[in-house]
């Protein structure tokens, strides 16, 4: 049983991770990368939001007709995005972080990851096994985006979290702040994952 | 002559896929192929054009702050837009549910070209981004909104055949082991996001 919770937990992280092996919510992962205070809210968002409807979908598991389930699960998705967005637009601090992801909170609803996790998953298991699978999950989705978020406020801006990194006669590279850079960086990180692990080389 | 603009603009400046990255879970799945690439592409073209109007009128007439005065003066103070999310994601599903039911019922040649790529459209992100984007930006019009749709579903449709056909030649070159696959698919997208960036500042 502690084993099975184990992979439950790393695996989402490591071998199954939803960006670079499923390709799973590429969107969103890509737009809020610019700043990585940005990229830290949304992956905690998501994080919040993947285990609290894999929880809630599983508690409802035995209750919801099949040929209507996609529209309930939506329904409880949708709920707690709206519950996160709120807190968010309530904070003081985090209301300016709100506006700068604009749409992107409100796309975690059909953030592929969140529907995939349950209708995998959540249908299946119990309660505390969808809410730890869901949370995995996020948490391999955060490592991605704060990744990418990393290199390209880094690079972009020369600076991390707002504070500045590299001295100041570094030249901003302004490729790197565009959406395609995002793309790319991301195909580099699967290439660097692929090579390290062989056994997720496709043929 | 606003319309033709916003519509050149949508299609091209503010390409979905390039500028905003939605849809991109089914624009990177589902695009091996060029046949299965246009079939999805064309569904995703007319979900967006009818569920987008349609959030308009409900967003303007039910969901806005003061959008329902029209029921008497008592009713101005209500602001409904935190139900937005969970508002337009249910007409998007049940509109992708009922247009399922309707094509397996009277095309069914139609549908099972395309059966399985209509469900995987109520969790596509250009849909919901769509009609989330329209709030955003205060369309004043039915029609401006059905412009808009029209034009950013044609893009996403344009990007799609266009990195399937990348995709078919692609598979006879000798691409590095690890990169195989979606690797390889990424950095092509950044490389066509960065040809389409070329329409950035355009103003028409």
């Amino acid at each position: 049983m502690a084993q099975k919770l184990k992979e439950t937990i790393l695996n989402p992280i490591l071998k199954g991770n939803p960006i670079t092996v499923l390709v799973l919510g590429i969107c969103s992962a890509l737009a809020v990368t610019v700043q990585l205070k940005g990229a830290l809210v949304m992956a905690l968002s998501v994080i919040v939001v993947t285990g609290l409807s894999s929880f809630v979908c599983s508690l409802l598991r035995n209750t919801i007709p099949n040929r209507v389930r996609i529209i309930v699960q939506l329904v409880v998705v949708a709920m707690m995005v709206i519950l996160v967005d709120q807190i968010l637009k309530a904070g003081e601090g985090t209301y300016a972080i709100d506006k700068q992801l604009s749409v992107y909170i409100g796309l975690i609803i059909t953030n592929c990851i969140v529907m995939g996790r349950i209708e995998a998953f959540a249908l299946g298991n119990k309660p505390i096994p969808s809410l730890l699978d869901g949370i995995a999950n996020g948490v391999g989705y955060g490592l991605i985006l704060v990744i990418v978020a990393f290199f390209r406020e880094l690079f972009g801006s020369g600076t991390l979290l707002g504070f500045q990194v590299l001295p100041a006669a570094y030249v901003p590279n302004n490729l790197v702040i565009l959406p395609p850079f995002a793309l790319i960086l991301i195909g580099c990180i699967i290439w660097v994952h692929r090579a390290i692990d062989k056994d997720l080389q496709e043929n | 002559m606003e319309y033709i603009s916003l519509f050149v603009k949508s299609i091209f400046v503010d390409n979905m896929i390039f500028a905003y990255f939605l849809g991109m879970c089914s624009y990177l799945a589902v695009s091996k192929n060029v046949k299965t690439a246009n079939g999805l592409g064309l569904a995703v073209i007319f979900v967006l054009l009818c569920t987008l109007p349609l959030n308009w009128i409900i967003n303007t007439y039910v969901l806005q702050p003061g959008a329902l005065k029209w029921l008497g003066p008592q009713f101005e103070s209500v602001d409904l837009s935190f139900l937005s999310f969970i508002v337009f994601i249910a007409v998007i599903a049940a509109f992708v549910q009922l247009v399922e039911m309707i094509v397996e019922k009277f095309l069914p040649s139609l549908y099972s070209s395309l059966g399985i790529y209509l469900p995987l459209i109520a969790v596509n992100c250009a849909i919901l981004g769509g009609s989330l984007f329209m709030q955003q930006r205060d369309f004043t019009g039915l029609g401006e909104s059905a412009v808009y749709a029209l034009g950013s579903g044609i893009g996403w449709y344009l990007a799609i055949v266009a990195l399937a056909a990348i995709r078919e030649k692609m598979s006879y070159s000798n691409v590095p082991k690890p990169l195989k696959g979606i690797g390889i698919t990424f950095i092509t997208v950044g490389l066509m996001g960065m040809a389409f960036m070329i329409f950035m500042g355009i103003q028409l």
